[in-house]
């Protein structure tokens, strides 16, 4: 892993290890892990490899038992956990497997719900609705879906809707855990095209968790979970 | 935001929710309208007699001279000598007062003795009279008024000839003398709907050719003569009194407690039917009792409802942490669910209970003589709502701790 500027990492990670407290038998190191600005990265792993443990990690909901986190050089795993959740609104956008938006909300209202929290992103934007709009519209849904109750739309639908939220007000990194895999092949790859144009857009950097080896290609780079995990302590 | 999306959430559960609300505000409006009823009979309890100063009897305590003079329950110990009724009537305090005289029964109604002063002077419910609703008041010796209840319970009409039993469960009847039904009063709420009145002179004359509680045997006096006789009341049972001045009551009932000639209880019927309440509400706290372990039980319903639908309800909290919200914030969005749902159900149980009360008020009235004002929320409906809110969102605090704990521990992880 090539690192000529520290400042050009937006995710660092440095000899991270933690366990769950009730499960002994699951423990994940991480010596080293570096993601630089604007990268695209696929991070590959099976399930029950420690995935979603590290996407929990990096996005603050876990504390590491020892080691360091660092976003954007800031150095997380020290923060409280109000100044967590504050740092995770302000900087990352999260796009889970599906079920990604509150189903009774609108999809205007499902897209904003961020900057609710975040004042940084609402700074960054100066039309709230005509933003999520233009979101909208550039991963091609229709007008008529922002006021629409989100449970009304396909699931392909939602994902795309989801990848506006996780975009609206440009955060920095963009975390997407398995995205594609409610969605057909087609779609998956419709699905893809549309989320990258708009990552590219919007200069974000991606991480992206998947089992799928076929969407190699799309990254900068592509690294095997096994590969930055290290057994045991 | 937060405020628009939770009511999304409700609306989303609009069948759950509606029957919660629902649930919650039968609860409440029992409680309401148990507190209304128990609050109602006490005014109605203590508005029995009103603008009555004293109620003068022989020597008994507060409570049985009440019991018997008013609601013609159980039988006085002695009785008064028209004498001392006679020189406390004349005392400069007395403005007005009213004898009666009781012992006898129809079946199984009372009978009370007075003069024609009782209809003018004896008030309820703060200051109301005693109508007439048919017939007329007694003019004849052989006239009789009904209460209202007995009229209608034993369907006597105006004329009917009644015949009056000696003593209050006897087998000895004052047959020799029928009396005839002159008059029906109006309902009232009050021992007087179960009251056979008559004169006092029907009183004296019924009991002509009887001596010491027994009929002289062989003795008859025909009708003729007995309406000739002296029939003005030797003894009365009770009295009730007003007095010139309120300043001079206690002074006058210290003058009766301690008349000479004679042992004589004097009251106020107030005092006394606030302490008679005391005895007999033990009742009403026992319905405030049960109606406060209602809401109880519907708060804890209302916890348990959001508790389950906590577990569906995980992924919801996970992508609140996700987009940035604090365990506070899903803690928050919990309570204010509760807060709404709580506070729908004031609103909810206001609009039932006034319903209700307007379909049972006049029955209520009609059948036990509780007359149940029907108002705007008091201050204290009011307070008792906004405790209402304050413990639902109390309790509605152990499911969101719970989901406080799981949007912690989830994390990224979302249990579908």
């Amino acid at each position: 892993m090539e690192k000529s500027n520290l400042n050009a990492d937006t995710i660092r990670i440095n000899s991270v290890k933690f366990h769950w407290s009730n499960k002994n038998d699951f423990k994940i190191n991480v010596p080293e892990f570096n993601v630089a600005r604007g990268e695209k990265v696929l991070l590959l792993g099976e399930s029950g490899s420690g995935k979603t443990t590290l996407l929990s990690l990096i996005c603050g909901f876990l504390k590491p038992i020892s080691g360091d986190i660092f976003l954007n050089d800031e150095i997380i795993n020290n923060l409280s956990a109000r100044e967590k959740d504050q740092y995770r609104c302000d900087n990352i956008g999260i796009i889970f497997q599906q079920f990604n938006l509150l189903p009774y909300a609108k999809v205007i209202d499902n897209i904003l719900l961020p900057l609710y929290f975040s004042k940084t992103r609402v700074q960054n934007i100066k039309d709230q609705k005509g933003t999520a709009a233009n979101l909208c519209k550039s991963l091609r849904l229709p007008d008529e879906v922002l006021n629409m109750q989100a449970s009304k739309l396909s699931v392909g639908q939602q994902q795309r809707v989801a990848v506006a939220r996780a975009l609206i007000g440009n955060p920095p990194l963009i975390i997407a855990d398995e995205p594609t895999s409610a969605l057909d092949k087609s779609a998956q790859s419709i699905f893809l095209d549309l989320m990258f144009s708009q990552i590219s857009e919007s200069h974000s950097t991606l991480l992206m968790v998947s089992h799928d080896e076929s969407l190699s290609q799309r990254f900068d780079r592509v690294i095997n979970l096994d590969d930055i995990l290290k057994e045991g302590d | 935001m937060l405020l628009k999306l939770t009511f999304a959430s409700l609306y989303a559960r609009l069948l759950t929710v509606s029957m919660t609300v629902f649930a919650i505000s039968l609860s409440l409006m029992l409680y309401l309208s148990v507190e209304k009823l128990r609050t109602s009979a006490y005014t109605s309890f203590t508005d029995t007699i009103s603008q009555t100063d004293l109620i003068l009897g022989s020597r008994t305590s507060s409570i049985q001279l009440l019991l018997y003079s008013v609601f013609r329950v159980g039988n006085a110990t002695n009785n008064i000598t028209w004498e001392s009724y006679e020189e406390i009537m004349n005392k400069d305090e007395v403005e007005w007062s009213v004898p009666i005289s009781l012992g006898d029964s129809h079946k199984g109604f009372r009978v009370m003795g007075t003069n024609l002063d009782f209809f003018k002077r004896y008030k309820y419910r703060g200051g109301q009279s005693i109508k007439i609703s048919e017939g007329n008041y007694f003019d004849d010796l052989y006239d009789v008024v009904l209460g209202a209840a007995v009229a209608e319970k034993l369907k006597y009409n105006i004329g009917k000839s009644i015949i009056v039993s000696h003593g209050i469960k006897s087998f000895t009847d004052h047959d020799d003398q029928p009396f005839k039904v002159s008059g029906i009063l109006e309902k009232t709420g009050t021992p007087v709907d179960n009251t056979v009145i008559v004169s006092l002179e029907a009183i004296e004359a019924i009991h002509v050719d009887w001596s010491s509680g027994a009929k002289i045997p062989g003795q008859e006096t025909p009708i003729e003569e007995i309406r000739k006789m002296d029939l003005s009341a030797k003894n009365i049972t009770a009295a009730f009194i007003g007095v010139k001045s309120k300043l001079t009551i206690f002074k006058l009932q210290r003058w009766i407690n301690e008349y000479p000639e004679e042992a004589l209880t004097s009251i106020l019927p107030g005092v006394a039917l606030h302490e008679l309440w005391r005895i007999i509400g033990i009742v009403e706290n026992l319905l405030l009792g049960i109606s406060i372990v209602v809401i109880f039980t519907t708060l804890i319903g209302m916890s348990a409802i959001i508790f389950s639908s906590l577990n569906e309800r995980r992924r919801e909290m996970a992508i609140w942490r996700a987009m940035g919200a604090s365990p506070n914030v899903i803690i928050g969005i919990l309570m204010l669910e509760a807060f709404i749902i709580s506070f729908l159900s004031t609103l909810v149980s206001s609009i039932f209970l006034y319903i209700l009360l307007n379909i049972l008020q006049p029955w209520i009235d009609n059948t036990y003589g509780i007359l149940i004002n029907i108002e705007l929320l008091s201050f204290k409906d009011l307070l008792i709502f906004i405790l209402f809110i304050i413990s639902a969102m109390l309790v509605s605090l152990i499911p969101a701790i719970r989901a406080y704990w799981f949007s912690i521990n989830d994390g990224m992880t979302i249990k579908i």
